[in-house]
């Protein structure tokens, strides 16, 4: 049955960059799975397709999934909140053409073998002018459609604009390396580079959580939430530790002691959201039993369950004391993992489902199931693959601590590599159904539209 | 209004410790000379050119898949030869870039430069 909605112009553009960026993550998984293998068959593919190349790969499309679909969320929640149509339309397919175009190129730089060799970033440097280049349109469509009134905007508005803000600055920043004064100094060099990526990934994670609460507040219909001062008091407090608290990265880098104090006092300042989400459980709980049925709520109570895990695994990590034995550990990538799939991309699924929802509720219905065993699928696999790549760092710590050869230590952690590469592939296959759900339903074009541009 | 305030504040924070990390925080007072510092440049852009950041890190910086390099040089498990080695001819799970000796001298010279800048390893952290 054809459903009326408002449409604006700019939709389909914003669904192909939610299409993209599906594809993004559907790759990125599956060089995930092979690096997998990479590790429990040391020569598998180590010629054709080595490490060298899955990892660039699996941690670009990641990235990019994340930032393509918070965009794409975004161009289409833009017009719904200014009530008017996006500003530059012309613009935001200018940035889709050139952000599929950037990635095709990476794409083709690392099977061929051209790296800039930075972590996050290793494509050719000159890309990165590319990238930034494509957010442009983006920020113009953002600012100029919005028009935003800070004193009395949303905190999901803010969210979006720390994040597109500090996109530009972490990006620039991570190419100081450049410049002699920088990249000749090697501890300058990594101390700026941990600076720039930790806060790069504070400002997707402003973009994602920013989507979050905008979904949160058309779910429960409570505009109320978005302005509160306690959801304006953890923006800020994200807001300080995305600036700051980076330095719990460098405690081995021989940089001046007060980086690490000032990094150490701010991330403790996140025991305050740990402790909220604790104080908050009972209610969290009970509403989620209440709302169970609706699966953006859902997707959104899986990100909370990850939200708790990560930030208390986040907070032990960054004891000094602590970190001295989980730095260079699996324990570190089981943090990326859980932040990258079980809180961003939970939140962005359910931003998706609910456009999805939004736009077409009888076909939305049909794919229900498939939805709810897509998360279910993803989720418990996913609890597997996390607590294996904590076995396996902490079967290197224990190595480590007896003093064992490389080759000793990657022998010991043997089991917990099958176990995070089996579990890794049914993550994988959790997130294809996921995806197929997605894609068929954001391609369907049934609509009836009262169209409004 | 309080808002904005506290955003403009917070920005400026940023600014002035961003300031103070490109310059006093991060001096680096080891001491190379002209050749060794073009070498240890050169050394440099191989190892990002051949993505070596993939399996191997550098002040955490990286892949897990061989191992950590910080280190490597004065490790008494590895050392210059055993990395030599490594270089030339690959390994189990590393290929062989083909390198030529001079652009191996380099690369041990980058790694020769880390492990005297790695203080904190030495005082703190024994590597495998």
């Amino acid at each position: 049955m054809p459903e009326n909605k408002v449409s604006y112009n700019t939709d389909k553009t914003a669904k192909a960059f939610l299409l993209l960026a599906i594809s993004y993550l559907l790759f990125a998984l599956l060089m995930g799975v092979t690096g997998g293998f990479q590790y429990i068959l040391p020569d598998f593919l180590k010629d054709k397709l080595s490490f060298q190349q899955t990892r660039p790969l699996h941690v670009y499309l990641a990235i990019s999934w994340i930032f393509t679909a918070a965009q794409g969320s975004i161009y289409y929640y833009l017009p719904r909140i200014a009530n008017r149509p996006i500003a530059w339309k012309n613009g935001v397919q200018v940035h889709l053409l050139l952000q599929i175009t950037i990635s095709i190129t990476i794409i083709i730089c690392f099977f061929l073998g051209y790296f800039g060799g930075r972590e996050y970033l290793e494509f050719p440097p000159f890309l990165g002018l590319f990238i930034f280049a494509s957010w442009i349109p983006f920020t113009i469509n953002f600012f100029r459609t919005l028009k935003p009134n800070y004193k009395t905007a949303p905190v999901y508005i803010w969210n979006w604009t720390t994040g597109i803000i500090f996109f530009f600055i972490t990006l620039s920043e991570s190419y100081l390396w450049l410049i002699d004064y920088f990249g000749g100094n090697i501890i300058r060099d990594v101390t700026v580079q941990w600076k720039a990526l930790g806060s790069m990934v504070g400002s997707w994670n402003m973009l994602v959580y920013g989507i979050s609460f905008y979904v949160m507040e058309k779910v429960s219909g409570n505009t109320k939430i978005a302005k509160s001062p306690i959801a304006f008091f953890f923006y800020f407090l994200g807001f300080t530790n995305l600036m700051f608290n980076w330095g719990h990265h460098t405690y081995i880098v021989p940089a001046a002691p007060w980086v690490k104090m000032v990094a150490y006092i701010v991330t403790m300042t996140e025991l305050l959201i740990l402790g909220n989400i604790i104080w908050q459980w009972r209610k969290t709980l009970n509403a989620a039993l209440k709302n169970y049925s609706n699966i953006p709520y859902r997707f959104m109570m899986y990100a909370e369950v990850w939200i708790f895990l990560n930030l208390t695994l986040a907070l032990i990590m960054s004891v000094p004391a602590w970190n001295y034995y989980t730095h260079g550990t699996h324990i570190t990538v089981a943090h990326a993992m859980g932040t990258t799939i079980g809180i961003n991309t939970m939140l962005l699924f359910a931003s998706i489902f609910f456009i999805i929802q939004e736009e077409l509720a009888s076909a939305f219905g049909k794919i229900k199931k498939w939805i709810t065993a897509g998360g279910r699928i993803t989720n418990t696999a996913l609890i597997v693959f996390w607590a294996s790549l904590l076995g396996s760092g902490i079967a290197k710590i224990s190595a480590k601590m007896e003093h064992n050869s490389f080759t000793e230590i990657m022998k010991k952690c043997a089991p917990w590599f099958q176990a995070f590469t089996y579990s890794g592939i049914i993550v994988y296959i959790g997130i294809l159904i996921l995806s197929i759900a997605g894609v068929k339903t954001l391609r369907a074009n049934s609509i009836k539209r009262t169209n409004n541009s | 209004m309080a808002k904005v305030l506290v955003f403009i504040t917070l920005i400026i924070c940023f600014i002035l410790y961003s300031i103070v990390i490109y310059t006093t925080g991060t001096i680096d007072h080891s001491k190379v000379s002209t050749t060794e510092y073009v070498s240890i440049q050169k050394g440099k852009m191989l190892f990002q050119k051949n993505n070596c950041t993939a399996c191997h890190q550098i002040y955490g910086l990286g892949g897990y898949l061989g191992p950590e390099l910080t280190t490597a040089f004065s490790d008494s498990l590895r050392g210059e030869q055993y990395m030599r080695a490594f270089l030339k001819s690959g390994g189990a799970r590393m290929p062989n870039f083909h390198f030529t000796s001079e652009e191996i001298d380099n690369i041990i010279a980058y790694l020769k430069y880390i492990d005297g800048t790695a203080t904190t390893y030495k005082n703190d952290i024994k590597q495998p």
